[in-house]
């Protein structure tokens, strides 16, 4: 019989500790995906993050190195600028990327660091039970904003693929999705491009991706996909925020 | 050669390729002279960091990837990277970091103090960890054990820290600095994060999340530790045969006071002196044996007593030990120091 889908080379054999319909599962194999279609596996360096992902280096089956919360960008500096002919990426969360590591983030996009980030929003910290996080919406019950995110008591989100978009030393930022085969498609399509502008020596790439938390969302894997799709997106609008590669735009 | 310029240089001639950091005074001369250096060198890294936290972060990225790294603050800064040192620790990362300390706490002030013993030799981050600290007190010591202490981060996979203060970062002396080691010479190094290529994949972490496994890796740094604390111990001695007291003291504190032995030595007052050069770990056991036939110990330090508790720990009850502070970046005199010893010694009817 003609095998038509097996986990990719760069996934271990490790099964997922992530909750039934989160999407770390998802974007974990796409990522698989694309350093096996790249042929990177044995140049990719990943540096994972605190947070729900902090094991990830039990899933992908490339070299790993650990970083303290939020500062995933300075440990990846460190690598890229020690193994510049290396691909590096970072695996982070919401509150690791836009909370306690906005100014290692925003300074090595600033200074164009030549590597890759994998930021997951889903709003909310994750692993230590739902509180609320940089890119809780307005209105979103988390159990720090019990009644819904104020903006008079909790500031606004943060936009942050648009601010770094600003930085000149990013090469390629686009916000995507994985609750929808299409939008996983568009995902690793993404991930791919950021890879390869780090491939070309082009500076900082990131792909945002809004990612389903159904645990603490509170609700069923299906209606999380729906709310990425009737909220989320609203405050997040997906597609590409900058694209200095060249390369010709995907017809989506 | 300035004390701040001939660290930075011993550290380009042990093969240092890799210098992050962020300015703070006293010791802005050696991110000044590294940036200048190191864009020389092929290979050569130096970043000037958004932060201290980013700064020592990026130092493990660059010790992941197997090459000699270092960066250099002052006490406030020093505090910033006590995260970073803590995951060293864990991560069982080679480095070396420059604190030259100031008069503290808060932001305190720029001049020269020993107020960062406590944070220097207890870890000073989370976590049962310690680190290597050495104390040079001249400019050729400090070219020396800058030199040293990137064999022994790499020895030991520790992060390794060299304690001065604003004296010794700006004095100038004459200093006869090590060879240059070629990089490539250096021994290969098996546990880092390079790519997998031709091997398994490997990875680097702290999180152990099962308590049997972290209380082994505990076990491990321990043993470690204690390695450490019996191949690894560095002490000067000074006039001490004949001592009827001797002066403790480290670094800068142990300059002023061989000043003032040599004085009350011509006044004919037996005093000699005992300087520790490896703070962590601590010469511990030579202490002891010292205080077994020298009875009156004189600790004296800048700032408001800290060496003084492992002193008393080595010595364990068996000599009077007399404590005299000058704490908030005062330099006292030989002179000064040469009084406050003699009055001790008469008072304590040794002459
Ligand atoms: S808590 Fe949320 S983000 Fe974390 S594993 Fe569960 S679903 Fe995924």
């Amino acid at each position: 019989m003609k095998k038509v889908f097996s986990r990719p080379k760069s996934i271990k054999k490790n099964p997922f500790h992530y909750c039934p319909g989160c999407g770390h599962s998802i974007i974990h194999r796409v990522i698989g995906e694309v350093i096996d279609e790249l042929g990177i596996q044995e140049i990719t360096i990943g540096v994972p993050p605190a947070g729900c992902a902090v094991l990830a280096y039990f899933y992908f089956d490339v070299d790993m190195g650990e970083a303290s919360h939020g500062r995933a960008a300075a440990v990846a500096t460190g690598l890229k600028r020690a193994l510049p002919d290396r691909i590096v990426f970072t695996y982070q969360g919401d509150g690791d990327i836009a909370a306690i590591g906005t100014a290692e983030t925003i300074h090595a996009a600033s200074r164009g660091e030549n590597f890759t980030t994998i930021f997951v929003n889903n709003g909310v910290y994750g692993m230590t039970g739902g509180q609320m996080a940089p890119t809780t919406i307005l209105g979103q019950n988390t159990t720090t904003s019990p009644g819904g995110r104020k903006e008079r008591r909790d500031g606004f989100p943060i936009p942050l693929s648009e601010m770094l978009a600003v930085a000149k030393g990013s090469a390629y930022i686009e916000r995507t999705a994985v609750n929808s085969p299409s939008n996983i498609l568009k995902t690793k399509r993404a991930i791919e491009k950021a890879f390869r502008a780090q491939m070309r020596g082009l500076g900082f790439s990131l792909v945002e991706i809004l990612s389903p938390c159904p645990t603490n969302w509170k609700m069923s894997p299906v209606e999380a996909c729906h709310w990425i799709d009737e909220v989320m997106v609203k405050h997040f609008p997906l597609g590409v925020i900058k694209d200095i590669t060249g390369e010709k735009k995907d017809v989506n | 050669m300035r004390g701040n310029h001939v660290i930075a240089e011993a550290a380009i001639r042990a093969g240092c390729r890799f210098y992050f950091g962020y300015p703070i005074t006293p010791q802005n001369e050696i991110p000044e002279y590294m940036s200048e250096r190191l864009s020389k060198i092929e290979g050569g890294v130096f970043i000037q960091a958004e932060s201290e936290i980013a700064s020592i972060h990026m130092v493990i990225g660059a010790s992941m990837a197997g090459g000699r790294v270092m960066t250099s603050s002052s006490g406030p800064g020093i505090s910033l990277k006590q995260e970073g040192i803590s995951f060293l620790s864990a991560l069982e990362l080679p480095a070396v970091i420059v604190n030259m300390s100031r008069g503290g706490p808060g932001l305190g002030n720029i001049a020269p103090s020993q107020s960062d013993y406590f944070q220097a030799t207890r870890g000073g981050g989370h976590g049962d960890y310690r680190t290597i600290v050495l104390a040079p007190n001249s400019c050729q010591e400090a070219g020396d054990l800058t030199y040293k202490s990137f064999d022994l981060a790499d020895k030991y996979r520790i992060p390794v820290l060299i304690l001065g203060d604003g004296m010794l970062g700006q004095m100038m002396e004459p200093v006869e600095l090590p060879p240059e080691i070629p990089v490539k010479r250096l021994p290969p190094k098996e546990w880092t994060i390079t790519g997998a290529k031709g091997r398994p994949s490997r990875f680097i972490r702290s999180l152990i999340l099962d308590p049997f496994e972290e209380e082994e890796h505990n076990w491990k740094l321990m043993r470690k530790y204690e390695k450490i604390s019996k191949e690894e111990l560095l002490w000067e001695t000074f006039s001490i045969e004949d001592a009827k007291m001797i002066v403790v003291a480290f670094g800068t504190a142990a300059r002023i006071a061989k000043g003032a032995i040599k004085r009350v030595r011509e006044e004919g007052l037996k005093v000699g002196l005992f300087r520790p050069i490896s703070l962590w770990p601590f010469p511990t056991k030579i202490l002891k044996e010292i205080s077994r036939k020298v009875k009156h110990l004189f600790v004296f330090e800048m700032n408001m007593g800290q060496m003084v508790e492992d002193v008393k720990l080595a010595v364990d009850g068996g000599a009077e030990i007399h404590f005299y502070g000058r704490p908030g970046g005062i330099i006292p005199t030989p002179l000064e120091i040469s009084r406050i010893i003699s009055s001790y010694y008469y008072q304590k009817k040794l002459g």
